[in-house]
């Protein structure tokens, strides 16, 4: 009886069903949209935001000294001081690891080219396999932190797949000015040797760089006698936007109470990323590059609060509508509310009767909503982001939750109504 | 003890008296016609015996008990075991069928026994009408599909507020038909008209003027048997 009943009031009111079905469905999907790119998109921005390289670099203490102090551009005579290789690994057991999405090292020296040029010789990670101490496994290196270079002849340097290690990526000013490309052989000389360098690709970079050779780390640390050390660190970490505390902090950890340190060195703020890295790095001082690590924690922070807007308005959106359209379908059988309720139903069962119908549409709309919001969501990640959006499980419980809530909420003003339809009023033409 | 006795009650709308201090006994078995001009109170009064609405001032006794004072959910229990309601609207559910309207009341009364649903339209001689809507069915049918429904339960009470107010002469008279044969069996009839012929075949007449009985009638020549308009609606 109760099916017939229910199935009786979908053929009659179709076209209310159907409505409210859309309403939902409009909702489902914005929210469905919403939020699969919202989770997806932490990667998508951080992706995006790469390309504008490292927010942290690393130094050894008495070179930044030398550097803030005589502006000294590196040369090898004014500083002697290093970072030292093994401890690299430890940026990733620091308290924010997690948010260590990348690093690079990095050691350089002058070379003399055949031509009789000085350049800049660096060596580093290109795509450097990491077995770190945690049991985790990174691959990381300038890859990853130069995702904007060019590369307009041959490959990026493939450390794990390349058997040479005299391989090698060269700027483009160089290989102009050497007549040199992919496949070509490079001879340099320093101060402690000497070597053949395989060029594997020349890159584009549009600044300095295209002036400088990138070759493999121990290759370069023999050439330069500095095994184990390193220049500096380049360091990709996702930040917070920084606030009073945090500027604070970076002025003087040791000037914060106990309880404001606990809250800055728990909070991803930059500089507190770098205070760590200070930690375990010895003897060195670790520097945002201010604009960059602010802009990337702001954008994802704003986007996120975007969305969440987005989705709460469709959501009171779709809301209002059902509000209105369970009303109006509750209005319409009031006179066969109030006969049921004088032939004795209980205000639940009816209750029960209209909250299942909604419920059931609801169920119809909200699965059309999940399948058109993914679509949604492929759109905004082609159009936005240049990739699709990953498919997020626990989109589906969360959407589901939210539809039912908006739902029910959306029929409370239909069921107080319906409770306070009395059966002597509709029946005699009232 | 009387099935039904309203004890002085009123049902006072601002300073409109709809009902004015109204004594009425019903005793089982009985059949009653509430007559009297438009705006009289009539429906009020139908409303408050039929468990649809309370008086201002004054007590309902329902089979002994005070329904006067129960709350809405126990007059929607009370309603749903005592009473059978006929309306003039007739009011069915138009979605269902004939049998399903039917079957509704037994559904929230108890079960639904379909066996027994459609004996309760054999008897308004509707057996062959059962599967049709409310919208296929004639204005008669469809007063004897409610009749149907308010017989279902067995209720010890049936209300009708103009039951015949929107059928023709024959309908009218297979629906008192059906009266006649309800009261033979036993079943109370309180039956709110204000067509004379309607109120003539009751046992007893009570008008109603501005809110107050102002006179009773009992029936002399009433008898109690099946006329042939019934049983030629039933083959
Ligand atoms: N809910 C209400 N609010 C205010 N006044 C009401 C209400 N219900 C009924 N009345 C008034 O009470 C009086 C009696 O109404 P009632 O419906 O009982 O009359 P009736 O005898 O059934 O009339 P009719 O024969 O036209 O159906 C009328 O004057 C009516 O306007
Ligand atoms: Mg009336």
């Amino acid at each position: 009886m109760f099916f017939r009943m229910i199935r009786g009031a979908f053929v009659r009111q179709k076209g209310k069903m159907l409505m409210i079905a859309l309403t939902i469905a409009l909702g489902a999907s914005l929210a469905t949209a919403m939020l699969n790119v919202m989770l997806d998109v932490g990667d998508k921005i951080n992706q995006e935001l790469k390309t504008y390289g490292a927010n942290i670099t690393v130094v050894p203490k008495s070179s930044s000294v030398l550097n803030n102090l005589y502006e000294v551009e590196g040369g090898e005579e004014a500083q002697e001081a290093f970072l030292r290789e093994d401890e690299l690994g430890k940026i990733k057991t620091i308290f924010w690891a997690f948010n260590i999405v990348d690093f690079a090292p990095f050691i350089d020296t002058t070379a003399d080219l055949d031509s009789g040029e000085e350049v800049r010789l660096v060596g580093t990670w290109f795509n450097h396999h990491l077995d770190l101490p945690t049991g985790e496994m990174l691959d990381t290196g300038v890859a990853n932190l130069r995702t904007w270079w060019d590369i307009s002849d041959g490959v990026w340097l493939d450390e794990q797949a390349e058997s040479d290690p005299n391989a090698a990526m060269i700027g483009a000013m160089v290989a102009r000015r050497e007549g040199v490309g992919a496949g070509d052989t490079l001879h340099v000389k320093t101060r402690y040797g000497e070597a053949d360098l395989k060029v594997v690709g020349v890159f584009d970079a549009g600044s300095d760089e295209d002036e400088e050779i990138y070759a493999p780390m121990d290759l370069v640390q023999a050439l330069s006698d500095t095994d184990g050390y390193l220049t500096s660190i380049e360091v990709s970490a996702l930040t917070t936007p920084d606030n009073e505390l945090a500027i604070k902090a970076a002025k003087d950890p040791s000037a914060l109470s106990v309880s404001q340190y606990e809250t800055w060195y728990c909070t991803a703020y930059v500089s507190s990323i770098c205070y760590q890295i200070q930690e375990v790095i010895t003897d060195s001082v670790a520097s945002p590059v201010r604009q960059v690590a602010d802009s990337e924690g702001a954008i994802l922070e704003k986007t996120e609060f975007l969305m969440v807007l987005i989705t709460i308005l469709s959501l009171v959106g779709s809301g209002l509508g059902i509000c209105n359209l369970v009303t109006a379908s509750v209005m319409e059988r009031s006179n066969e509310i109030g006969l049921l309720k004088a032939i004795g139903a209980k205000d639940s069962a009816i209750s029960g009767i209209v909250l299942t119908e909604i419920v059931l549409t609801g169920i119809v709309g909200a699965v059309i909503g999940y399948f058109v919001g993914f679509g949604f969501a492929q759109i905004i990640g082609h159009t936005v982001f240049g990739s699709s959006i990953e498919m997020k499980a626990m989109v589906i419980p969360i959407v589901a939750m939210l539809t039912v809530a908006v739902t029910l909420a959306g029929s409370i003003p239909a069921i107080r109504m319906l409770l306070r339809l009395r059966p002597a009023e509709v029946l005699h033409g009232r | 003890m009387s099935l039904l006795e309203l004890k002085s009650i009123s049902k006072i709308y601002g300073d409109l008296h709809a009902l004015d201090n109204v004594s009425l006994k019903v005793e089982k078995g009985e059949w009653v016609a509430i007559m009297g001009p438009s705006g009289s109170g009539k429906s009020t009064m139908m409303n408050i015996i039929g468990c649809m609405d309370k008086p201002t001032s004054g007590q309902v006794l329902l089979d002994g008990v005070d329904i006067s004072k129960e709350s809405d959910r126990n007059l929607t229990a009370i309603r749903r075991d005592k009473i059978g309601l006929i309306f003039q609207q007739f009011h069915l559910v138009n979605y269902l069928t004939a049998l399903e309207n039917v079957m509704v009341a037994q559904y929230y009364h108890s079960v639904p026994d379909e066996a027994e649903a459609m004996e309760a339209l054999r008897r308004v001689g509707l057996a062959d009408r059962a599967k049709h809507l409310p919208s296929q069915l004639s204005g008669g049918e469809q007063q004897r599909v409610c009749i149907a429904r308010a017989l279902i339960n067995y209720p010890e009470l049936i209300l009708a507020d103009e039951p015949t107010g929107n059928l023709d002469e024959a309908n009218e008279n297979i629906v008192l038909e059906i009266f006649r044969q309800l009261h033979a069996e036993g079943t109370t009839l309180v039956v709110v008209t204000h067509d004379p012929e309607v109120g003539e075949v009751a046992q007893r007449t009570v008008v109603l003027e501005y809110g107050k009985i102002t006179r009773e009638i009992h029936n002399e020549s009433f008898e109690a048997k099946t006329a042939p308009a019934l049983a030629e609606a039933r083959n």
